[in-house]
Parts: C-alpha cells; structure tokens; sequence
C-alpha cells in the first residue's frame, strides 16, 4: 500500500495514552509487511523438515507465534532467513514429539494433493506422468537425511544464498556448501541413471 | 585424468552463483580443460532442472494463513478496537475509521498545545500524509472480513438473488438502507447478504458476484470527518474501491481484476439512483 512502511514510525508523535497501542499496531503492520510474505517458503520448509502436512502447520502457526513475540529481535536483516531460522527451530523442538510419526510418507500421499496447475492440463498421459514425477521427486527429497534435506530444500526450493542458508541452519558457510554438494550428489544417483558411481570416481 | 575434489565446492558455488570474480575466472578455465568437472557440473545442472518445478513447493492453505492472520491480529488489536475499549472517549474532531490515528495524533493535545512549527508540521502531515494512510487499517480489516466470509458458511446471512428480499432483510439490523440493485444482466447476480462488522460497527455486507469471484460491498453511513474521495487500492491481492454516495461510504472487496471492480461500481451506482 502506497505510503506505509518507514513513514509510519517517524509521522506517528503519539501522546502517552496513544503510544503503546500504537506501537503495538505499527509493529503489527510491519510484521505483515516484511513476514506474512515468507508463509509459503515457511510452510515449504516445515512440510519437508516434518515429512508431515498438519505438523508443518502446527509448526508455521508455532513459528509465526513466536515470530511476533520475538520480532523486536529482527534487525532489519533477510527477512526470510530470520522467519525460517525460527521455523526450524520450532521443528526441532516438536521434533521429538514427531519422531513416531517421522517415518517417510508413502508417495501416495503426494499424488493425493497435487497443485491445481497439474490437474488442469488436459491431457490425462501428461497429468499422469508429472504426478508420478512430482511425487517421486518429492519423495527422493524426503529420503535424504536431515541436514542434507533442508540444505537442499533452502537453496532448491527456497532459493537462498549460501549466507543466508549458513544463517538458518547456523553452521559455517564452507558446512553449507559441502552439505549442499553432498546432497546433490545423492540425488543424482537417485535421480540420474547411471550418474552416481560416476560422480564419486 | 578425474575428477578434481578440490574444484567441486567451486562448481557449485559457480551454479549457484555463490562466486567472485576471481574465482569464478579460476573455475571456468578448469573447465575448459578438464571433461571430468565438466561432467559434474552438467550433472548438478541436470539435479537443479529436476528440482526447479514449481510444484515442488508447497503454498501454505488458506485455513492455515488465516489462523495465523487472526493471530496476529489478536497479538495487536487495530488501533480502533483499543481505542474504543479505553476508558478516554473519542474527541469530536478524532476521526473514527481506523487508521485515522495519524490525523488523532495531530489533534490531540501535544500537537495542540504546540509552537508554530509544530502546526505547521502538522498542517504539512495533514495535507500530504493523510490522504495516503487514513484507509490503511480499514482496508486491512475490510480484506480480512473479505477473507473471513469466504471460508464455508460465512458469505451470507440470506442467500437470495431477489432484490426484493435482500434489502427489507437490513431493516431492523442496520439504521440506513443501502441500495441493493439487480445486476445479473450485466453479469454481476446479487448472491445475498450478511451483517458485518467494521471498526467495531454493524455494517451491510451486499455480495455479488462474477463468474467466480465473490465482491462484497460493504456499506456504512458515512462520518463527518470521512473524506469524500474515492479510493482504490491493492492489498495482499484484493481490490478494493471506496466511494461515498447519499451519505453512505461503500467499500467493494474483491480478488477480481481493478478495472471490473471499477465496471462494477459503475453500474451499481448507476442502477441505484435510477
């Protein structure tokens, strides 16, 4: 919306009645400004950490919750690397209530939920071929071991800098980058007929 | 010769473009001459290709974005809704729209009691400021009411495309009368209507439709102190027009396309004074 954003805080000289509630809602407005935007890469996150659609909603619920309540604490630095730094933390601590749970979904469960970009095509060979390959992908995402996974998911699907990866997963950037490649590797010889051995000679 | 470990870190942070300048200088010229590395990087190309679809991703549903809304929200009432609930009323000149708190602050009593180069700020604020940022919060809780009535069960509280029906349905719940004109043969049907809320007032929510999008028009008697421009804004994907006519303030909610919710306005304003 025209106008909003940094002009607010300087404009508003509220007296001491007005002060806290409009604090209040000036900081509300900002966190839906510089945050809400981040909800799908959140939810993308947490559905490929928790292998789990409800438990990934818990956990961006969670995650936006304590976003709010902590975002006195954002520096005005990557907005999205903050938020998913706190999405993964709220599923590593749900993470041990999760554990019977965390077994690898049947890619089924993919297929069920398709976007509606791939249900629209016309061609029912087509549809059948990319919900096939959708789901495997999915799923071969899924298989990887945990610090691989969500590397890959950060810098695949979320599109983020190795910095802001290294941010998220606080480890060292060289950390992410050898992830990274490890992850690849992996989905390669998953993925790519003939490509694994190949790679590791 | 074989692949060199040494240079693999580079080949990807070379795809992803993670690199500078001088190394990116350094990697290239190994690839030229090592078919090995070559290779690896078609095949990390070749992974990148396969995860690039779309649908890979997940957006997050509706349901969940809206708890999450409601959320925040409850974290930070809009100004008037705090405002309504403090033990200090409102002052005749305090503006009660939400968002109006800009032009409160102006007229409240530290910017009263001000030196000249303190009304003169707030002439200044009044004059380029307010225009811009007096809807904002009214047209957040406009879309979130937008949003609310489109989950299942909430569109309307009388589900009629008779005219005739929807509008006596307001007497007794509303004290104004807002026009409820047919429109169907210009391709927005009436679809119902339902009571609402905004900055804390009943207000009538008239729902139309187009193909199969929903506008909800919500009406109000309009303030004394409510600008008599229109307005037209885009919000988190939702138009929204205002306009005020024989002392009523419309606002029409939408995710139809600007241009035909502007169409929309048009006729309806047409066909209610007719």
């Amino acid at each position: 919306m025209i106008g909003r954003g940094p002009f607010r805080p300087r404009l508003v000289r509220p007296d001491r009645d007005d002060r806290a509630q409009s604090q209040d809602y000036a900081k509300a407005e900002r966190f839906r400004a510089t945050m809400l935007p981040h909800m799908d890469a959140a939810y993308t996150l947490a559905r490929y950490l928790s292998r789990d659609p409800s438990a990934a909603e818990d956990i961006v619920q969670d995650a936006f919750l304590r976003a709010y309540r902590g975002f006195e604490g954002w520096r005005g630095e990557a907005a999205k690397a903050w938020l998913l730094a706190i999405v993964r933390n709220c599923f590593l601590n749900k993470a041990s209530d999760m554990a019977a749970r965390a077994t690898a979904q049947p890619i089924d469960e993919w297929a069920g939920e398709l976007p509606p970009q791939l249900v629209e095509r016309t061609n029912p060979e087509t549809v059948l071929a990319d919900k096939s390959e959708v789901a495997m992908l999915r799923a071969t995402i899924e298989q990887l071991p945990e610090p691989f996974r969500e590397t890959l998911v950060l810098r695949e699907l979320e599109e983020m800098s190795y910095k802001d990866i290294a941010t998220v997963t606080r480890v060292p950037i060289g950390t992410v980058m050898s992830r990274l490649a490890r992850a690849r590797q992996m989905l390669a010889e998953m993925l790519l007929p003939g490509a694994g051995r190949e790679a590791q000679a | 010769m074989s692949l060199h470990p040494d240079k693999v870190p580079l080949i990807h942070g070379l795809v992803d473009g993670e690199l500078d300048a001088a190394n990116t200088l350094a990697i290239e010229a190994h690839l030229k001459t090592c078919p090995d590395c070559r290779g690896e990087m078609s095949r990390i190309e070749a992974v990148r290709e396969m995860l690039g679809s779309a649908a890979l991703r997940e957006p997050a549903p509706a349901a969940l974005r809206d708890r999450i809304e409601a959320l925040i929200e409850a974290e930070a009432p809009l100004p008037v809704t705090s405002r309504a609930a403090a033990p200090r009323t409102a002052s005749p000149l305090r503006p009660s729209f939400a968002g109006g708190e800009i032009t409160a602050h102006i007229f409240s009593r530290r910017w009263a009691s001000g030196a000249f180069a303190g009304v003169a700020a707030a002439f200044l604020m009044l004059t380029l400021v307010v225009p811009q940022l007096a809807y904002t919060g009214t047209e957040d809780q406009l879309v979130q009411s937008h949003v609310r009535s489109l989950l299942a069960g909430h569109l309307l509280d009388v589900a009629t495309s008779n005219r005739h029906v929807v509008k006596p349905w307001f007497n007794g719940k509303v004290d104004f009368a807002p026009p409820v004109p047919e429109l169907a043969d210009e391709g927005f049907p009436l679809v119902g209507g339902r009571l609402d809320y905004l900055d804390d007032h009943e207000v009538a929510a008239i729902v139309y439709r187009r193909r199969l999008h929903v506008i909800n028009l919500f009406v109000r008697p309009a303030r004394t102190l409510s600008l008599p421009v229109g307005v037209a804004a885009r919000r988190e994907g939702y138009s929204l027009l205002r306009w005020t006519a024989g002392g009523l303030e419309y606002w029409a909610v939408s995710d139809l396309d600007p241009r035909e919710l502007q169409l929309f306005h048009q006729l309806y304003s047409a066909r209610s004074t007719s």
